[in-house]
């Protein structure tokens, strides 16, 4: 025999639980029906400055790994149409907060391979695990370089052949965190930290930002050259927008 | 000089409870025995580091369960990063330089047997010797939080060259807060020996028994006396130099930060500081810091051979005067440190006379002691064995430094192997052979036990030929420009030599193992061993004149008086005995050995 | 027991020298016209050392052999000369060592550091930075450009921090990650260090020589013979520094002249 208290409280614990578990769906990010894109290339007007050659020759095992195709500088890299890859698109203004702390579940992976960061670029959200790994047979070490006034805390850490992948996040947005490895001193690479939705553009330029509730947003887009530019763009339920950029060659 | 009878205001009243006689002492004994435990301490924790160096120099991508424990960074799956392998490193001469080698031999042995063979009742500021090894525990805490904060211990070596070690977190892990625990620490065990100092120096000066003139104190106290003037002038400029640093990383200064620095992308905010500053207070402090670790020890191996030879040593006054001399020129030598730093070379040239020339000081000690085996008595014991294993790896060790004292020679052969091989050597090996034949000789008297002879000789042997299975091949590793401080070896030149790396690592497990005979020895017969008499060697010196172990206030209230030198063996003495009491009653004429 | 020890004395004096008299690990063979002083100076104190150290060990074990154990009824007996032949002894013996080799040594010590380089040397920059070395070649003009702290870039391989925009002699300077020479051609190796400490040693060509951060050094030398060597940091600097290593490369004449436009063009 359930008393009058016994009842209420049971209504009322019942009510918190279905509002923590709507919580935590909500928080992830799952894709609801009426989520739109943004879609888009990024071009680089004019000619793309030449990338110097890197010499790899203080380690033996890096000139060995990519004998046969000699490496250069990731700073502008250019592809079909002239295309720009490696260039971070993010919605800078619009989001609610609800909307601009929610982050995908997914966790981006940043690789050492024959002595390169792959990719040169990694964006990610605030609070987003990524991973970072190591393919390899020379001990690198990742030292990321926030800017002290953010509050994301630099760390430096080395990771020999066969170690464990690092998995963290950063408190803080920045574009863009450096990385570097010290041992391979032209090993360079950025960690793009923002909120909400983002893309990265492919090394033909292009990109798709998916997941984009309806609504009026600004795209920011960097790139680490070039620096940002920032562009308005509606986005109806279920449809995808589109949104160009050029970026100007000095 | 003058001497004083003993004085009876620093009589003290035997201490009551726990705490007093146990923990917060003033009695030299205690605290000698509390040094001689955080040696222990210490030298554990050393080798255990040093085993873990060994094993990934042998076997770089070998996983090392535990090793994680020592970093916050962690290491998973037990694979040693180069950050974590420099730290450990770095933590094992700091504990091993300081903690163990200036501890054991000068503050441990030092604080027991100096008042005893002087013939005092105890030294005369006992609260501030008490004082001078609370505060070295506290700096020996300071330096192992160290392995719990931030991203660990500083991985700059124990010499934490600047500007490495005073640009702070940029210049890589460690770099932070774990240097700046090291310079905290480190200050604060400069204090701790010098308030040693400042009890050893009037022991020596003011309380000797009436008779004990200069001539006839025993070695042992002229080189802890010795030590402690070393120390003295030693300490007060690291200590300074350790502040210095500190306020580079915290205060903004820039005593050893030069200007136009890039470190890790960013311009450094110091200017105008020198970095060979850092060497030159360094070095310093750090070469007669060596012979601190060293001087003891011969002065244990003098007296211990002494008595085991049933002679005197061919000459007190050489034995004595060489010590002043290697201790005074100490001070002269330290560039060697620093041939190819940078400092004019002009300067090189001028340290490496005084490097040479300190050679025949130490050639004559070793002389002597082989000169006075001729036609001796001598007797073999854990203790004799030791002090005759020191004579050996001294000279070995001595004979790489003359290597070393040639800057042109050191162009070769600085940062190598062969340097890491001469420092162990006289250090790690022969200066702790000193403290195990003081061990070995004095344990009857501090604990009223005999120690088991058996497990001494085989703790002798094995770390005997052990030492030099592991220490020998470092000096053909240097020979062979085999460069030192690095976590694994990645050149051409030097992939050849990695079979020898892997056999000394065998060697270093093993006789790091054989050590365990030593520690079992200790423990077992502290409580368990058999009742020591008063004088089981048969030998001269005050502290055989007293009860094992000896009471509170020594000699029991009473002031010996001193007779005779510290070394009447081989003589006809009383009772048909080979020897003569120091504090003997006069009218027994001792007689000069017997010639042949 | 006293015996076995003895026995053990000589079998390890012995057993360590055999490594050495056998040349079994040596250093890179000398590739540089000053070297052979330095290997000269190296083998005289290796014959005067490696006899004393026998003798004395040797010593050692014969006097444990013979006069251990020994009962009451053995006199103890005072070795001739006693203390004071062996001062006597230690004084000419060591003694003479120390001017033998302290004056030889001042020789080979003034070829490298005293005497300056010759006119007709080929000036070239090292800079050290964790964990790697970077060199530059003046080009034709032969003045190296100016030093921009503040423009080091590592992520646009601008090591030096030049400002070829605005400073002249900058233009043409060629910065590379090896080390090339031509062969017997005296070299000014200019050294600076861009962070901390470190040092720049070069076993096969016999010098090695710190950079002192805020001060500028040089070394100079002259390599004699072809081949590819290696460069090793031996000033700890950091978690790199096991792999802070750099190849010096000595050429024929034409060839290094080759080599030096090929880098120039990739500038």
């Amino acid at each position: 025999m359930k008393s009058y208290y016994q009842r209420r409280f049971a209504a009322l614990g019942a009510s918190i639980a279905v509002i923590c578990i709507a919580g935590v769906m909500l928080s992830q990010r799952v894709r609801a029906a009426s989520d739109g894109s943004i879609k888009g290339t990024v071009k680089l007007d004019g000619t793309a400055p030449h990338m110097r050659g890197i010499d790899m020759s203080k380690d033996p095992y890096c000139v060995k790994a990519n004998a046969g195709h000699p490496v250069h500088l990731q700073l502008v890299e250019v592809g079909n149409g002239n295309g720009l890859e490696n260039v971070v698109l993010y919605i800078s203004q619009g989001l609610s907060s609800a909307e601009s702390a929610q982050k995908p579940t997914s966790v981006p992976v940043f690789d050492q391979k024959n002595c390169m960061y792959t990719p040169h670029v990694i964006a990610m959200d605030v609070g987003q695990d990524y991973k970072v790994i190591t393919s390899d047979q020379t001990t690198h070490n990742i030292h990321p370089e926030p800017n002290p006034m953010t509050g994301n805390i630099p760390w430096n850490r080395s990771q020999p052949p066969g170690a464990a992948p690092i998995v963290t996040n950063w408190k803080a947005e920045e574009v863009a965190i450096p990385v570097k490895c010290n041992i391979h001193p032209w090993m360079h690479g950025y960690f793009v930290v923002v909120k909400g939705p983002y893309a990265t553009t492919d090394d033909n330029g292009n990109y798709t930002i998916e997941n984009v509730p309806p609504g009026n947003y600004t795209v920011t887009a960097w790139q680490e050259t070039y620096g940002t530019q920032a562009q308005k763009v509606t986005v109806g339920a279920g449809q995808a927008a589109t949104l160009d950029f050029t970026f100007k060659a000095k | 000089m003058h001497n004083m009878p003993a004085d009876p205001t620093l009589h003290h009243a035997p201490p009551q409870g726990f705490i007093r006689k146990y923990i917060f002492s003033i009695d030299h004994k205690v605290i000698g025995k509390q040094y001689y435990a955080l040696g222990l301490v210490a030298v554990v924790t050393g080798m255990v580091l040093s085993w873990i160096m060994r094993v990934h120099l042998g076997w770089t991508n070998a996983r090392i369960p535990g090793v994680g424990f020592f970093t916050p960074a962690g290491a998973p799956g037990g694979l040693m990063t180069p950050e974590l392998y420099l730290q450990i490193m770095t933590m094992h001469a700091t504990l091993m330089v300081f903690f163990v080698l200036t501890v054991a031999p000068f503050a441990a042995y030092g604080n027991f047997f100096l008042p005893i063979q002087v013939g005092a009742e105890d030294m005369p500021f006992p609260h501030i010797n008490m004082m001078s090894f609370w505060v070295t525990l506290v700096a020996f805490c300071v330096l192992v939080s160290s392995f719990f904060v931030g991203d660990g211990p500083t991985l700059a070596g124990w010499t934490s060259y600047a500007p490495l070690s005073a640009v702070g977190a940029a210049a890589g892990p460690g770099q932070g807060t774990g240097q700046v625990l090291w310079a905290v620490s480190i200050a604060i065990f400069c204090v701790g020996q010098l308030l040693g100092s400042l009890n050893f120096i009037p022991t020596t000066l003011d309380l000797r028994a009436k008779g004990m003139t200069f001539s006839r104190m025993p070695y042992t106290v002229w080189a802890w006396f010795i030590t402690s003037l070393m120390g003295l002038t030693a300490f007060a400029v690291l200590m300074p130099a350790c502040v210095l640093l500190i306020l580079d990383h915290v205060a903004g200064t820039s005593f050893f930060v030069a200007s136009n620095l890039v470190v890790n992308d960013q311009l450094v905010p110091h200017a105008g500081g020198s970095t060979l500053l850092w060497q030159h207070l360094f070095w310093f402090f750090g070469h007669p810091e060596v012979y601190i670790a060293i001087v003891p020890g011969m002065g244990i191996v003098s007296h211990v051979l002494s008595t085991n030879l049933r002679r005197p040593l061919l000459s007190y006054k050489v034995v004595i005067g060489s010590m002043l001399t290697i201790a005074f020129l100490s001070y002269m030598v330290y560039g060697h440190h620093m041939f190819v730093s940078g400092m004019n070379p002009v300067s090189s040239l001028a340290f490496s006379f005084p490097t040479l020339i300190i050679t025949i000081p130490a050639t004559i000690i070793v002389l002597i002691w082989l000169g006075s085996i001729y036609k001796s008595r001598l007797r073999i014991n854990s203790a004799s064995l030791f002090a005759l294993g020191f004579i050996s790896m001294f000279i070995s060790g001595g004979i790489s430094g003359f290597f070393l004292a040639q800057p042109t020679i050191d162009i070769m052969l600085h940062a190598t192997y062969f340097v890491v091989g001469h420092f162990h050597l006289v250090m790690a090996v022969a200066a702790i052979f000193g403290i195990f034949a003081g061990t070995y000789f004095w344990f009857p008297k501090m604990f009223g036990r005999m120690l088991d002879e058996r497990l001494g000789k085989i703790h002798f042997w094995l770390t005997f030929v052990g030492a030099y299975c592991i220490f020998m091949p470092f000096h053909y590793l240097g020979f062979a420009a085999n460069v030192r401080r690095y976590q694994a070896f990645v050149d051409d030149y030097t992939v050849h030599l990695i079979p020898v790396h892997r056999f000394i690592t065998i060697a270093a497990l093993a006789t790091g193992a054989a050590q365990f005979i030593f520690l079992y020895n200790i423990i077992h017969s502290r409580f368990w061993g058999k009742p020591a008499p008063e004088n089981p060697w048969e030998a001269t010196s005050l502290e055989w004149t007293i009860p094992s172990p000896p009471p509170f206030d020594n000699f029991g209230g009473k002031h010996p008086i001193v007779t005779h030198d510290a070394y009447q063996y081989g003589v006809d003495g009383p009772d048909g005995k080979d020897y003569v009491m120091q504090d003997a009653p006069e009218g027994i004429a001792p007689q000069a050995p017997a010639e042949s | 027991m006293a015996k076995l020890l003895a026995v053990t004395i000589i079998i390890i004096a012995i057993g360590s020298a055999i490594p050495i008299v056998g040349h079994y690990w040596e250093a890179p063979a000398n590739v540089s016209t000053h070297g052979h002083l330095i290997d000269d100076q190296m083998s005289d104190t290796m014959v005067e050392t490696g006899i004393c150290f026998l003798v004395s060990q040797i010593i050692l074990a014969v006097f444990i052999w013979k006069y251990a154990n020994r009962g009451r009824e053995h006199r103890i007996g005072r070795l001739p000369g006693g203390a004071l032949g062996l001062v006597i002894l230690a004084f000419l013996v060591v003694g003479s060592e120390v001017i033998a080799l302290g004056v030889l040594g001042t020789h080979a010590w003034a070829e490298v550091y005293f005497k300056p380089p010759g006119p007709n040397a080929m000036p070239v920059q090292v800079q050290a930075g964790q964990f790697a070395f970077y060199f530059r070649y003046p080009g034709p003009d032969g003045v190296f450009g100016p030093i921009h702290p503040d423009m080091i870039s590592e992520a646009t391989e601008n090591f030096f921090g030049l400002d070829t925009t605005h400073d002249a002699a900058s233009k043409d300077d060629i910065v590379t990650a090896e080390m090339d020479i031509p062969i017997n051609r005296e070299i000014h190796l200019l050294m600076h260090s861009k962070d901390l400490g470190h040092s720049f040693f070069v076993p096969a060509m016999r010098i090695q020589q710190d950079f002192v951060p805020g001060l500028d050094l040089s070394l100079h030398f002259t390599a004699d013979k072809i081949g590819r060597y290696e460069i090793v940091c031996t000033q700890l600097c950091g978690l790199g520094h096991y792999n802070m290593k750099a190849y010096l490369s000595v050429l024929s004449p034409d060839d290094f002249d080759k080599w030096l436009k090929q880098e120039a063009a990739l500038q």
